[in-house]
């Protein structure tokens, strides 16, 4: 087989099939057409043709977040590349492994304005992990299985590879996976040995330990989530989340703390504060996580595992940084932890947990019920306990609706929750949700969106009803862009400029245009009856929930303040107030 | 962790494949993360093996200069990020070629202090000198404050490379 004459295009598809892959997601053009000739030709692979090439990049990270699998993109040369930018670099941000392959102008138009022709290495160069030109139709195959190894190895990430048009068509040769060996990248997975027994000794001797844990713990696979929850009640510290650590331990674990940083728990950010010892797992001291960075964490010192050297003390300088996979590092700190049997500081550890569950009593997310209209926490609260029990996935668009199902929705297993965090992308959640539900055709998929955000992307419900896939949208309509309203609000005096969603479309019918079945709930005591419906069709759906307009996200530490400066909502008496005051500072924060 | 915020100037040797795009690789590296670049040196060391060595001069905080090794040595295509500033003794070298344009007694005294820095004439004509200097990157700051007054026109200089003292290779 490998000597039979083979043109790039078949080349190409090989590689793919000896890579496990099953599913692309693209849109053809002029410059792939020789590509999509061959694999009209062949059964083993399939095409998922999005509507919109930035849908097919979010799809294909829905996909891969779902799976643990890289997600597969083709485009066309220019403006098909060019629409991929967005989610490659949300993809970067996230560490979510996929290929993207792009069509080209053929090598000798290179560089002349060709038709459709965009420096695509160029442009995507600082939002990938690595890109490629091929050239050289004897460098294909070593290329495309060395993109899947930096996709998926190491932190994983978006890689290109450019492919021009004469490279697709004329003759090449084949090489298979097992005889590429990458030349340089070799990413370290084993921690230290010296470093994790000191990070044992720093375990044993806390009094305020908490562990802060992140995507890492999610990417590293499922069996470091198992992990983790071993760590955890080995020690019995307690563990606070990042908005991409979700489900890598069970919400409902007495030890969870909820989700941390600027829309965390009062008790995960007081902790966080107050902590002596911090054990960062696979996250990276986002800003939205450390608020203000010299007041974050004072009295700590801090461990950090990260596969990604870069990570370390980046923001946030740390006493003793590792090296390794979240996985291979927890695995070895639980057999560094049961063969010195740690005698921990009772006393210590008891008062610890007085105080985190006193800050646990004032129930930050608590909000004040509506009578008339339908609260966003109350909606979420509602589906959630309609699902619950079901096999579900939940995809996010960008805003307060993302943040309310961050804090409302509970997490139990890593790989359910896809959300764009590091990018915070609107037009996000619906087409991840359409990769999520290809790659769990029985599974149940909820892109909770907002009114604005959903419009980002639309056209992807043409895409979910030609392949019947069906994914619920679960809108949170406060016929705002509610996230914006909220910063003005709290930031801006009130003005609110260019945030009020005008002309919306409605959106039964527009549910009903793409062959969905569109729901609408615009009273409490629809809610519940909606939520059914809704989970009861096997269509696609778009449940249109008119909820309270000028609610806001709670708590919430405004930027530029510290952990402990946290504005509580109007439902908490016992706290203060949201005192709308922001530092001068916080204000040029994003 | 108490750190310094002194400015610091790094010298790093890095060790690349030589792939087109590496060096637009490395520069945006530097200008996307806002890191400084006071020298830039580029050419390939080992054709058989398809390797070039970047040298570049960097100046920051400790904690940046932490930061650009480990975002270095993060490329795909990256063999090797050394640190010379910190790993033990090391030379620095830079080239430059200086166009002094003039007659009479500057002329000659521009030749005079060329001598002194063991500069090599490399073209003449009746009104001007091209001088090949190498050396530090003082040395040759030297250099060519002293032959502005003598009617220096044009300079090209290479920017700094670099290598250990020493039997170790990088
Ligand atoms: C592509 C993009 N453009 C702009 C923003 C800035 N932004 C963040 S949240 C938001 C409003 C989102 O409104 P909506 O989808 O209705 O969600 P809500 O906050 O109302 O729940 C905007 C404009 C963004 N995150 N992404
Ligand atoms: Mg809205």
């Amino acid at each position: 087989m490998a000597d039979q004459p083979m043109t790039g295009s078949e080349v190409i598809l090989k590689a793919l099939v000896d890579q496990g892959v099953e599913v692309i997601f693209g849109y053809p053009g002029g410059a792939v057409l020789p590509l999509y000739d061959a694999m009209f030709k062949q059964n083993s692979l399939r095409h998922i043709l999005v509507r919109q090439e930035g849908g097919a990049v979010h799809a294909a990270e829905g996909y891969a977040r779902s799976t643990g699998k890289v997600g597969v993109v083709l485009v066309t040369s220019g403006p098909g590349a060019t629409n991929a930018v967005t989610g490659l670099t949300d993809a970067l941000m996230d560490s979510i492994p996929i290929v993207c392959l792009t069509g080209q102008v053929p090598t000798h138009l290179i560089g002349n304005d060709a038709f459709q022709e965009a420096d695509t290495t160029g442009i995507t160069r600082p939002c990938t992990k690595h890109n490629y030109l091929v050239k050289d139709p004897k460098d294909l195959a070593r290329v495309m299985h060395e993109a899947f190894y930096v996709a998926r190895s190491g932190r994983p990430g978006p890689v290109v590879i450019d492919l021009p048009k004469d490279i697709l068509v004329g003759a090449a040769s084949y090489v298979p996976p097992e005889r590429v060996k990458h030349r340089s990248y070799k990413p370290q997975v084993k921690g230290d040995l010296r470093k994790i027994e000191a990070a044992v000794e720093m375990m044993m001797k806390a009094k305020r330990p908490v562990f802060y844990c992140g995507g890492g713990v999610v990417n590293s696979g499922p069996a470091a989530s198992k992990l983790l929850g071993q760590l955890v009640h080995l020690t019995g510290f307690p563990c606070t989340l990042t908005l991409m650590g979700l489900g890598a331990f069970p919400a409902s674990d007495p030890q969870f703390l909820g989700m941390l940083g600027m829309h965390g728990t009062y008790e995960a950010n007081l902790a966080m504060h107050g902590a002596d010892l911090l054990i960062n797992v696979g996250a990276r001291f986002d800003d939205r996580v450390t608020g203000r960075l010299n007041a974050f964490s004072p009295n700590s010192k801090k461990i950090h595992i990260d596969i990604d050297q870069s990570s370390i003390n980046k923001n946030v300088a740390v006493d003793l940084p590792i090296v390794g996979d979240a996985g291979h590092v927890l695995e070895d700190l639980i057999k560094v932890w049961k063969a010195k049997q740690p005698k921990i500081d009772q006393k210590a550890h008891k008062a610890w947990w007085t105080q985190i569950d006193q800050w646990r009593a004032r129930d930050c997310l608590k909000y004040k019920p509506g009578k008339d209209v339908i609260k966003p926490q109350y909606a979420l609260q509602r589906l959630y306990e309609a699902i619950k029990d079901r096999d579900h996935y939940i995809t996010t668009e960008v805003g307060q609706h993302q943040m309310w199902a961050a804090q409302y929705l509970k997490f139990e297993e890593p790989n359910r929750w896809m959300t764009s965090g590091g990018l915070g992308t609107m037009g996000y959640g619906l087409p991840a949700a359409m990769g999520v539900q290809i790659a769990h055709p029985k599974a149940l998929v909820i892109d909770v969106a907002g009114e604005a955000s959903i419009l980002m992307n639309i056209q992807e419900m043409s895409t979910i009803a030609q392949y019947r896939l069906p994914v619920k949208v679960f809108i949170l309509n406060n016929e705002y862009m509610g996230m914006v309203r909220q910063w003005q609000e709290l930031l801006h005096g009130g003005r609110y400029s260019e945030s009020y969603m005008e002309s919306l479309p409605d959106f039964v019918k527009l549910a009903e245009a793409f062959g969905a079945v569109g729901l609408r709930a615009s009273k409490p005591d629809e809610l519940d009856g909606v939520i059914k419906e809704m989970l009861a069709t096997d269509k696609a759906v778009i449940a249109d929930i008119l909820v309270d307009k000028t609610e806001n996200c709670f708590p919430m530490i405004p930027s530029g303040a510290a952990h402990n400066d946290m504005l509580l909502g109007p439902g908490d008496e016992s706290g203060k107030p949201a005192d709308k005051s922001v530092s001068e500072e916080g204000m040029v924060l994003v | 962790m108490a750190q310094t915020q002194t400015v610091e100037r790094h010298t790093i040797a890095v060790l690349v494949d030589n792939e087109p795009g590496i060096l637009a690789r490395v520069v945006g590296l530097f200008s996307g993360r806002g890191y400084n670049i006071e020298s830039l040196t580029v050419a390939e060391v080992d054709a058989a093996e398809r390797l070039s060595r970047i040298t570049v001069v960097t100046s920051g905080t400790p904690m940046v200069i932490e930061q650009i090794k480990a975002q270095l040595s993060r490329l795909v295509p990256v063999h090797k990020v050394s640190d010379l500033t910190v790993e033990g003794p090391h030379i620095e070298r830079e080239l430059i070629l200086v166009k002094v344009a003039g007659t009479g007694e500057k002329r000659v005294e521009s030749l005079r202090i060329a001598d002194v820095f063991r500069a090599r004439v490399v073209d003449s004509t009746i009104e001007s000198f091209v001088f090949e200097v190498t050396g530090s990157t003082e040395k040759l700051d030297a250099f060519i404050n002293l032959m502005r007054p003598l009617g220096l026109v044009d300079v090209s200089r290479t920017g700094v490379v670099a290598i250990a003292r020493g039997p170790k290779p990088l």
